[in-house]
């Protein structure tokens, strides 16, 4: 026998369901009322310095099924890569938002400002990315990805360096669609699957 | 940048990693809708970072009064919602034992017939007029939440020809870092469905499903009001980086 430690496990996760949205976005899912607004509706307020840009994408199964349960989270600093609480960043950035796939076209949209680049531990910067967290009906616990974006220098990123198989690192790339609009389309499975992120 | 929580202990450092085998396997067969939604390849580790290890914070001014009150939250003319009266409590903790102050936890539920508020939901139980099946929290100083609410339904499902939910009710946690996000379900004590569950037995260590079965808490019941029942929480915590050369700034 040794000495137990005095840490604890964290608690199992369990799949949030096919109806987290009542839980979550109330209001969305169609019992207005029980509170004034769903929470995360928006990650920026008027004003938020910054280039404001909207991502349009949808969480696509292995059979390249777009899901219509789908919900999402995201987390990001200011324009100047301050996360919210930190000294200086913009008040006008929550930096919180969330967003469920569209019950018709399984499609979402996030409109925020494009985030800055923030320092790794290492010393080294991040590129620029807003982290993902997505739940639904057989997921068993929360997928956490990254947007990056195709027009930003990526080539330094500590993350992105940590892909081995070249090719995947695309599947975390936003694309261009026009002026501050992006596509970014997340893979549960099959071809281009997403790298998903134990961090 | 200072982040201290309200017992002084720092919020800073690296998220301790997930332990995955102590979560539900991603693909599993008996759970059919995991089977296409699990990701094949293996995920991409590496330690947090600031985007990890920061996270939204949430005030009490955010709170209603009866937000976390399930029984009331619904009702347009303060009629109680039908079932069995519970106080649902507990602590959320971190894997360093450290209570989690000022953090958001949510919950949703069937109402007592097993039937959720929710346009995809058809089943046979009737709708509660006065329960809608959703309330939320922040924790207290310690750690601290409570919901009061009814003890949800079981409720059958399409995955196997029989399948049947065990009583749950679902639970959102933040923590205060975007990295120790968290959802799972409460289980009842004495539900015999929860040996029958899919769901609940995707998860593989059984020590760790136990941690989702809530005991019945006479000691804080309200005679002639309520049963409680106890379901403590714990989220990641921060390694500890004493001897560690830190960023300034970071
Ligand atoms: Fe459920």
């Amino acid at each position: 026998m040794v000495q137990s430690l005095d840490t604890l496990i964290e608690t199992p996760s369990q799949t949030a369901g096919p109806y987290v949205h009542i839980g979550c976005i109330p209001s969305f899912a169609g019992l207005p009322g029980v509170y004034p607004e769903d929470l995360g509706l928006s990650p920026i307020a008027p004003g938020a310095k910054g280039q404001t840009i909207t991502i349009t994408g949808a969480v696509i199964d292995g059979t390249g099924w777009a899901l219509r349960d789908a919900m999402i989270e995201s987390w990001q600093p200011d324009a100047a890569g301050r996360f919210a609480g930190q000294d200086g960043a913009d008040p006008a950035v929550s930096g919180f938002c969330r967003f469920a796939a569209d019950k018709d076209s399984g499609l979402f949209t996030l409109t925020t400002v494009k985030p800055g680049p923030v320092p790794h531990r290492s010393g080294a910067m991040q590129a620029p990315h807003i982290s993902l967290w997505v739940v639904a009906r057989g997921i068993n616990i929360g997928l956490s990805t990254r947007i990056y974006f195709e027009d930003e220098d990526n080539g330094n990123d500590p993350l992105l360096s940590r892909i081995e198989q070249r090719p995947r690192v695309e599947t975390l790339i936003a694309k261009k669609t026009g002026e501050g609009q992006y596509r970014f389309d997340i893979r549960l499975q099959g071809d281009n699957e997403t790298v998903f992120l134990d961090i | 940048m200072k982040d201290m929580t309200d017992n002084g202990e720092s919020d800073q450092g690296p998220l301790i990693p997930r332990q995955r085998h102590m979560h539900p396997v991603p693909y599993d067969p008996e759970y059919k809708t995991s089977v296409p939604r699990s990701p094949k390849w293996p995920l991409l580790s590496m330690e947090s970072t600031p985007s990890e290890e920061t996270g939204p914070r949430f005030g009490h001014s955010l709170l209603g009064p009866l937000d976390n009150n399930l029984i009331l939250n619904f009702s347009k003319d303060g009629s109680p919602a039908i079932g069995e009266r519970i106080l649902m409590h507990g602590r959320v903790l971190d894997e360093n034992a450290r209570p989690v102050p000022h953090t958001l936890v949510e919950i949703w539920q069937a109402n007592a017939g097993g039937r959720y508020r929710h346009v995809k939901d058809n089943y046979l139980a009737p709708l509660d007029p006065n329960f809608g099946g959703c309330g939320r929290t922040i924790t207290d100083a310690e750690g601290r939440y409570q919901f009061l609410t009814i003890r949800p339904g079981a409720y059958p499902w399409p995955n196997r020809a029989n399948d049947w939910r065990p009583m749950h009710i679902h639970i959102s946690v933040f923590g205060h870092s975007f990295g120790q996000r968290l959802i799972t379900q409460m289980y009842f004590e004495g539900d015999p469905l929860i040996d029958r569950c899919p769901i609940a037995a995707t998860i593989k260590e059984r020590s760790q499903l136990d941690r989702l079965v809530a005991p019945l808490d006479m000691a804080r019941a309200r005679p002639l009001d309520f049963l409680a029942y106890k379901f403590d929480i714990v989220l990641r915590g921060r390694r500890q980086t004493m001897f560690e050369n830190r960023l300034e700034g970071m």
